[in-house]
């Protein structure tokens, strides 16, 4: 399936409190964790149903993997909630939020939506991406309420 | 022995977009073959230039991760629900 197609990424102002203060807790290391939504085509959709922090297993400043069994728990969430797992936001501590070299080449699936959350400044930043075939494409944020 | 194997959305342009897919085998690595034999697409995702598991593949026996059981040699029960879930990464 080709994944075309732009979407918003629409989050609650609860959502995005998580996801931003998953990232605050997991300093100084980097932060991640999955989202949860309908996808249609294989591409979320941009509506987010769930948003749930998972470990970062590498326990890093400079890099994440998602605990397997945090993914795991996810994926059965999501299958038990009619929805797929549509993405998975992360931290840069010390960089803009913008996708490194690392997060393009590692990104996992072309349908997913990849926020990123900078702490490098006084304020968070947050900005969201597709990645499809190493290509970015930033996705706008809207809140919600 | 028939267990049922959950595909990763990134996975399901492989498999006819079937996200849950039944095959019949006493291991992790007969099911594998199983399921690769059905869907060829999938074969270079699952398993690694070793012959062993993909090093970016997580591979749970309902809710065990099959590294620190048997690996591919992981015996099943009847009715086993196998999850495939890509490894999720990135850096800076
Ligand atoms: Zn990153």
């Amino acid at each position: 399936m080709i994944a075309v197609g732009v979407t918003t990424l629409r989050l609650t102002r609860h959502q995005h409190a998580v996801m931003v203060g998953h990232c605050y807790d997991g300093l100084p290391d980097e932060a991640c964790g999955l989202l949860l939504g309908p996808m249609i085509g294989g591409v979320a959709t941009g509506v987010i149903t769930d948003t749930r922090p998972c470990v970062n297993a590498d326990a890093s400043a400079r890099t994440y993997t998602v605990a397997p069994k945090d993914m795991l728990r996810a994926m059965r969430a999501a299958e038990s909630a009619g929805v797929e797992i549509v993405g998975v936001w992360h931290s840069h501590t010390h960089t803009t939020a913008y996708p490194s070299p690392t997060d393009v080449r590692q990104a996992v699936d072309p349908g997913w939506i990849y926020p990123i959350v900078s702490l490098r400044d006084g304020a968070p930043v947050m900005r969201a991406y597709r990645i499809v075939a190493e290509v970015i494409t930033e996705v706008p944020i809207e809140i919600v309420a | 022995m028939a267990v049922t194997i959950s595909i990763p959305t990134v996975l399901r342009t492989q498999t006819d977009g079937q996200a849950n897919v039944e095959v019949d085998g006493a291991t992790v690595g007969a099911v594998f073959d199983e399921v690769i034999s059905r869907f060829p697409g999938l074969k270079a995702n699952l398993v690694g230039d070793d012959g062993g598991l993909h090093k970016f593949v997580n591979v749970f026996v309902d809710d065990e991760d099959i590294r620190y059981l048997d690996g591919l040699d992981t015996k099943l029960d009847d009715g086993a629900s196998i999850a495939i879930l890509p490894a999720v990464a990135g850096g800076a």
